[in-house]
């Protein structure tokens, strides 16, 4: 591990410019960064660290990381070509994460939501016990707080050096998404380049709504497992989130410059449900009655909300004004 | 908080245990092995193979239907390898498509209308990895089964006849108790996939085998599986009239256990079996990397600029740095 100094020059050439694995253009990396790490060129959407990735899709400030503290052991003492534990210090003083996942609070436009978030870097985002206790939890706080999941994957699936406590990882993720059911809180799962294998044959596929990035790897088995077993090679471009929508898996592929406004109206389109105060009201205390629907109109109204969602507002005649014909 | 106490073990297997592990994958995937079908009609007095997804077409390498055990009503479902090449190729090694997870799947909530337990057997390498499979899901039929089994409201037994292949066994092992014969396996990548991976070599199949503690009587011992099964002399193969009778033996005794509690305390224990599993230790709340504001940063919170976050944002705190170089540590 270098030692890094604040002032030292760092900043050599090679570290400036990125080039784009797509189109070969070489970008200047303050470049990448104000496009959102996508590029300007082809629009090939690079990885995004965590931070990144908050800083993208949740309002400034209003992330809080829970469960910051939880760590992985060695339950198997694995060792392969190296042991485990050095495999998750080295991965630590890569990306300054604690494991392949984090988890918290933030809001979207001013609505709270639990969010889980993946670094593939981190050993490959793979989920082992610590990644699988964190996505529990967020899911956990979703239920007891009635505030919409949000998960964004990047994963090449289970990790292998934990071994079938890792497998059943996929179960333990799974589990509380049957109570959101029950409870009618929402689980949105947003897929980036790559989500495979046991993050994907769970609790990634489940999303009530499921957004994925352009071109993104999303596939059940390894391009290597499948050439291996089956003797067949995939198809170009078969393992792609274009792919999955085509076959019905993803719900929409949507560009990363448009994520966040994506997200924020489909909070609004698929709000938690509102629990039953025996009333016939819903929950903000909002039925279809005419008041409901007036206060709803007053909060379209009020424009602050619509803004931010990108929705074409239009005018709404007062009281009774709809149901009259033109003049 | 764990079911998965850490084994007290040499950090490199010994010779002998990589030999010994590799022994038990082989016998576990022995040819004459017991399949499910080969012990159904000796467990239960009755069974009616039910065929189809109703969606796509029905698939060979999973079985199940209705069964009578001492007189009542369970609900089977196992993986099907085939005793032969030419039922191996018809059973497609016992490796199930979608549309047999979501065979499986309807067979489950059948029982769940009808109040049967559920039995499975799990024995398969894997799921099917191939471009149809894809094509149709497989990663969604094995989550939407994982998912399905989480919340029913029957209980289940699974037992692990032979291999415990990754996904495509845990989409019909989700259980309330897991019995395994001492001979079969269970692990989150076949030996060979994580040799691959790792080693770099699929020769290293048998130390692959041997570092994922994946036999029986280890996972018993990690509190994945809750009961092994002895087999009668040399393995299962020998005899298999004699495996189906400890087989149902530790079934009946099982689901005596399982069947008095009361359905939400049945739910209850399952949700908390699986919330106990993995090895996660709560520690303090690290620090983060320690932050040098840049200078624009710095004059621009001194003279309270505009568009100047007065925190750190999470960009800084966890940046990107170079990606794709750790593609081959990751998981299955």
């Amino acid at each position: 591990m270098p030692i890094k100094f604040p002032f030292s020059r760092r900043a050599a050439p090679t570290d400036a410019w990125t080039m784009c694995p797509s189109c070969e253009s070489q970008i200047f990396n303050r470049q990448l960064e104000r496009n959102l790490r996508v590029c300007p060129t082809c629009g090939h959407h690079f990885r995004m660290s965590i931070g990144e990735r908050i800083d993208l899709l949740l309002d400034e400030s209003s992330f809080v990381e829970r469960d910051a503290g939880l760590e992985s052991g060695d339950p198997l003492g694995f060792h392969d070509q190296k042991p485990y534990p050095e495999r998750l210090e080295a991965s630590r003083l890569k990306t300054g994460l604690r494991d392949a996942a984090v988890w918290g609070t933030g809001r979207i436009d001013g609505r709270t939501v639990a969010i889980g978030l993946f670094d593939f870097r981190f050993m490959g985002g793979s989920m082992g016990s610590v990644v699988g206790e964190k996505l529990a939890r967020c899911f956990e706080a979703a239920l007891a707080e009635r505030i919409p999941a949000i998960v964004v994957s990047a994963s090449g699936g289970a990790r292998m050096q934990e071994g079938t406590l890792s497998l059943l990882q996929l179960a333990k993720t799974t589990a509380p998404l049957g109570r959101l059911d029950a409870a009618g809180v929402p689980f949105i799962s947003i897929l980036t380049d790559p989500t495979t294998g046991g993050v994907l044959a769970s609790f990634a596929s489940l999303g009530d709504l499921i957004l994925a990035e352009p071109k993104a790897l999303i596939g059940f088995a390894g391009a290597r497992v499948a050439s291996g077993t089956v003797g067949e090679e995939l198809p170009e471009g078969f393992q792609s989130a274009e792919s999955l929508l085509e076959h019905g898996f993803v719900d929409q592929v949507v560009p990363r410059s448009e994520l966040r406004s994506v997200l924020s109206r489909s909070l609004r389109l698929l709000p938690v449900a509102p629990v039953d105060d025996g009333e016939g009201t819903n929950g903000d205390g909002r039925g279809w009655g005419p008041i409901g629907v007036l206060s709803g109109i007053a909060e379209r109204l009020g424009g602050a909300v619509s803004e931010t969602i990108g929705i074409e507002v239009e005018k709404v005649p007062e009281r009774g004004g709809a149901e009259e014909p033109p003049a | 908080m764990t079911n998965g106490t850490p084994l007290t073990v040499s950090p490199t297997p010994t010779p002998e245990a990589v030999e010994a592990a590799w022994r038990r994958v082989q016998l576990a995937r022995h040819p004459q092995r017991p399949r499910t079908l080969d012990l159904v009609p000796r467990i239960f007095d009755d069974f009616l193979e039910m065929h189809g997804d109703r969606s796509f077409r029905d698939d060979p390498a999973i079985v199940g239907g209705p069964a009578l055990l001492e007189g009542r009503a369970v609900m089977v479902i196992g993986h099907q390898k085939g005793n032969d090449t030419d039922s191996n190729i018809f059973r497609n090694f016992g490796s199930p498509y979608p549309e047999g997870f979501r065979k499986a799947q309807r067979l489950m909530r059948l029982a769940d209308k009808l109040g049967m337990p559920v039995l499975t057997f799990l024995d398969t390498a894997g799921a099917f990895p191939g471009p149809a499979a894809e094509e149709r899901g497989q990663a969604e039929a094995i989550a939407s089964s994982i998912k399905l089994m989480t919340g029913l409201q029957v209980p289940i037994v699974v037992t692990i006849l032979g291999e415990g292949g990754s996904g495509g066994a845990l989409a019909i092992g989700v259980g309330d108790i897991v019995l395994a014969l001492e001979n079969a396996v269970y692990s989150v990548i076949s030996p060979e996939g994580c040799a691959a991976i790792l080693w770099r070599s699929a020769a290293a199949a048998p130390m692959a085998a041997a570092a994922m503690r994946m036999t029986a009587a280890e996972q018993l011992e990690l509190g994945v599986v809750d009961e092994v099964i002895d087999e009668p002399g040399e393995g299962a193969h020998a005899d298999h009239a004699a495996t189906a009778a400890s087989v149902k033996k530790a079934i009946l005794a099982a689901l005596g256990r399982v069947s008095q509690l009361e359905t939400e305390a049945l739910l209850a224990s399952r949700y908390a079996r699986l919330r106990g599993i993995g090895l996660v230790r709560e520690t303090e709340r690290p620090a983060r990397p320690s932050e040098v504001p840049s200078l624009r940063r710095r004059i621009g919170r001194l003279l309270h600029l505009p568009g100047i976050p007065s925190r750190p944002r999470w960009s800084e705190i966890w940046p990107s740095g170079d990606d794709g170089t750790e593609k081959d540590e990751g998981g299955a």
